[in-house]
């Protein structure tokens, strides 16, 4: 695929997609404000012999917006870019952005993933570097299909060339932010992702439910199991003081 | 210089799944017991069903000592070892009982005699060349009591197949006689489980319910399993796992006689000129403190009790404490449980609300419980169809050759089978081999400047041709019960660190070829014992685990009534 073919293809579906991202200061969860969970039977957790508390619920708490703390707002335009070739927006329902991955990542890189920060930005800019080298424009500006032509070059490990230079493997960097993508996907809204539970919708998962009685079991096989929305710490078990 | 601390009976190194059920009966007899734990406690509220939290980030594995001493592993000698990227070990009060998977088997009394049955059975020549297999110092027999006190002080739930030679249909008709049934009944089937149940029925074979450290129902004061899905290197939220720190520690506490000294660092047991252990000194907040006790019982994981022994140097052992033969971190391996089978469905399994030790268990491929004769391989492997799942590995299934496993058309994908597909993970006989074994790395140190413990091993021919053997019946028991895909895994090459970590210190008669007596005291140390599956020397086709607390009860046991002999 040549250059031309690339910048025939970039759509205005997607240049409006991203246009609404830079604008959304590329935060995609933004625009999407969850549903409340506070209709949640509280028997729920009284049967768990763990009842809640009123208060504020963590996964009812908006989206934040604004810059990523720790990626430059470039940065974040490609891993925008990235997560959302990754789990798409698309008649099945809403992707990765929209769940939140982007913020959930950018909170990881503070906490738990704080040694990859360094990949993060490294490998980014290797992607970049990639796709101008082999694809004659940045990332963010190629369409939906050239942007996954690079994603399959970096996954197989075949994203080289000269001066493209992704430390280690691009497909140890392309796993690196599919693993955080789904992670912030499908993992616990505690994290910042998966908003309006919408990972877990998606996959058919009934929600984190701390007792499960033969009858519910029963009822998950007939298909007739109400979905719990809450995460594991709305329970008061191990609700966190924030 | 190390500040003295009074000086006590016995002092137990680690206060987990072994060194926590030693406490009780050592406490209850009178002794005073002090158990040092690198760890604290931990209760319910550390446990969220959190997958991110317990699979993703390893919590609570990473806590501080045993992240910083992770093992390095190679294949063999030749290659350069490379530290693991995870590992087993975990530090608090309950140690890896906390977030293990509680499936609490006995081994099968073939385990037991694995050289002198398929002597008999086989001939010499089917014991693999190379291996340093022995039989036990004892049978299943000898152990039946204590795997008995164990299932009712720790609490084991399952389905007696065999009780006192009348088989029960319903549970395994392989096992050892056992003097009583099961304490609690065994965890529920889902439909699943009943469909892979009938499937393995249609093939003649024998399946059965698991056996499991999980309340089923209210049992000492504490409530049944909630089924809640977090049980994969998850604590319990509601006390139903048995893991130690809520069953005989507690136990041991209120005797008063058990003293739990939590965030010790032990480094080094100290010995004096005769080569008897003195006690052990550790780390506490900076301060270095040393623990006499008239006997020492060395309770860590694995790894970590082989590493204490090799860097316990003195001029009594100049090659590390009860290595003067050369034993210690030989005879080791890792479980091989790899080589496992996946399988796509063409329905959903519900599976979500489960746990890793509620299954479908098939021995009629296990052990020598089918005839090898014109078979390449001796022992075999247990079929466990278990209901396990959770939401970020739900989605990170495999895509089975249809396509890659992102995108749109990925999407559409998991949306139809996230809860369709399974993996048998296949617990198999694993022998031990000359050349497989644990040292001290010559390169990689903790934060104090110790060296961390080095795997060297593979898996051998034995090893390979059993997976394969495993891998057939796997696949024909998906296929029975309707698997539209079937994809098989590699069988296996090095071992790397293992939830299964065994032998490094041997339990055996002859001192030439083992480190602990049949009691599980040093050959060279009278008064030093070692607890926890180091002692094995074969692995079965099952969980360590409560193999390990039977042989840690009754290695107390017996230091209670040889107290004078071994104390003084």
């Amino acid at each position: 695929m040549n250059d031309d073919d690339a910048r025939e293809r970039n759509d205005s579906s997607v240049i409006s997609r991203r246009d609404l991202l830079r604008t959304a200061g590329a935060a995609g969860a933004a625009a999407l404000v969850p549903h409340s969970i506070a209709a949640a039977a509280p028997a729920e957790a009284i049967e768990a012999g763990a009842a809640a508390l009123p208060g504020p619920s963590i996964a009812t708490a908006p989206a934040p917006t604004g810059p990523l703390m720790n990626l430059t707002a470039r940065e974040t335009e490609i891993l925008s870019a990235m997560v959302d070739r990754l789990i798409p927006s698309d008649e099945l329902g809403p992707g990765a952005l929209e769940a939140g991955a982007l913020r959930f990542i950018d909170r990881a890189l503070s906490e738990a993933e704080s040694d990859s920060a360094g990949a993060y930005r490294s490998g980014l800019a290797a992607l970049d570097r990639y796709s101008h080298y082999s694809r004659g424009a940045a990332f963010v500006e190629l369409s939906a299909t050239d942007q996954d032509s690079v994603l399959i070059d970096l996954q197989t490990g075949g994203a080289t060339g000269a001066n493209v230079g992704f430390v280690g493997s691009s497909g140890s960097f392309f796993n690196m932010v599919k693993s955080h993508t789904w992670q912030g996907t499908f993992g616990d809204p505690h994290y910042g992702g998966n908003v309006d539970f919408i990972g877990w919708d998606l996959i058919g998962y009934p929600g984190v439910r701390l007792q499960v009685s033969e009858e519910d079991q029963r009822a998950l096989e007939a298909d007739e199991l109400t979905p719990v929305r809450r995460s594991a710490y709305d329970y008061a078990t191990f609700r966190v003081d924030q | 210089m190390a500040t003295q601390l009074r000086g006590t009976d016995v002092v137990i190194v680690g206060l987990g799944a072994a060194g926590g059920v030693a406490a009780y009966p050592l406490a209850e007899a009178g002794l005073d017991v002090v158990g040092l734990e690198a760890g604290t406690w931990l209760d319910r509220r550390d446990f969220a069903p959190d997958e991110i939290r317990n699979n993703y980030r390893d919590w609570p594995m990473l806590i501080d000592k045993c992240e910083q001493e992770r093992p390095t592993s190679r294949a063999t000698s030749e290659t350069t070892a490379r530290r693991v990227g995870s590992h087993p070990m975990m530090n608090a009060v309950g140690g890896t009982s906390l977030h293990y998977w509680a499936q609490s088997w006995r081994l099968n009394p073939w385990d037991f005699r694995v050289v002198s049955e398929t002597t008999r059975r086989y001939g010499r020549s089917r014991v693999p060349l190379g291996s340093t297999v022995e039989d036990w110092p004892f049978g299943y027999e000898e152990l039946e009591p204590f795997y008995d006190r164990v299932e009712r002080e720790v609490g084991v739930s399952g389905q007696a197949g065999n009780v006192r030679g009348a088989i029960d249909g319903r549970g395994n008709q392989f096992e050892g006689a056992r003097a009583r049934e099961f304490p609690m009944p065994p965890l529920r089937w889902t439909a699943f489980n009943e469909r892979m149940a009938e499937a393995a029925r249609a093939h003649g074979w024998h399946p059965f319910p698991g056996p499991a450290a999980i309340n089923t129902e209210r049992y000492q004061g504490r409530r049944g399993c909630g089924y809640h899905g977090f049980c994969s290197k998850g604590g319990c939220p509601i006390d139903a796992k048995n893991a130690t720190h809520l069953t005989t520690i507690p136990k041991a506490v209120d005797t008063g006689n058990l003293r739990v000294v939590t965030q010790a660092h032990v480094t080094t047991v100290q010995v004096d000129a005769d080569g008897r252990v003195t006690g052990v000194n550790y780390v506490s907040g900076g301060t270095e403190y040393f623990q006499p006790a008239k006997v020492v019982l060395l309770a860590s994981y694995t790894y970590e009790n082989v590493r204490m022994l090799l860097l316990s140097k003195s001029n009594a052992y100049p090659d590390g404490l009860a290595n003067n033969r050369g034993q210690v971190g030989r005879h080791y391996l890792s479980h091989h449980q790899g080589a496992g089978v996946t399988a796509l469905f063409p329905y959903d399994l519900d599976a979500w609300y489960g746990l890793p030790a509620q299954g479908v268990a098939v021995d009629d491929w296990a052990d020598d419980n089918f005839d090898h004769t014109d078979l390449d391989f001796i022992g075999g492997g247990n079929l466990w169809a278990m209901s396990d799942r959770r939401p970020i590995s739900a989605a990170g299934m495999s895509t089975f050759g249809r396509g890659r496993n992102w995108g749109s058309a990925w999407k559409r994908f998991i949306r139809e089978n996230s809860d369709r597909s399974h993996y048998f993970y296949i617990q198999k006989t694993t022998l031990p081999y000359e050349d497989n074994y644990l040292d001290l790395d010559p390169g990689v140190t903790d934060p104090l400047g110790l060296p961390v413990i080095r795997i060297t091993g593979h898996y051998k021919k034995n090893e390979l041709a059993l997976a394969a053997f495993m891998q057939d019946r796997a696949v024909e028991w998906y296929q029975k019960a309707g698997a539209t895909e079937i994809v098989r895994g590699g069988l296996g090459n090095a071992m790397g660190a293992s939830t299964h970590a065994y032998g490094g210190t041997r339990m055996g008669d002859d001192a030439e070829t083992n480190v602990v007596d049949r009691w599980g005291f040093s050959h060279e140390a009278p008064n030093l014992g070692v607890l926890g599956a180091s002692v094995m020397g074969t692995s079965g086709a099952r969980n360590p685990t409560l193999t390990a607390q039977a042989l840690s009860w009754r290695t107390a046991q017996h230091l209670v009534e040889s107290w004078s002999d071994i104390a003084e």
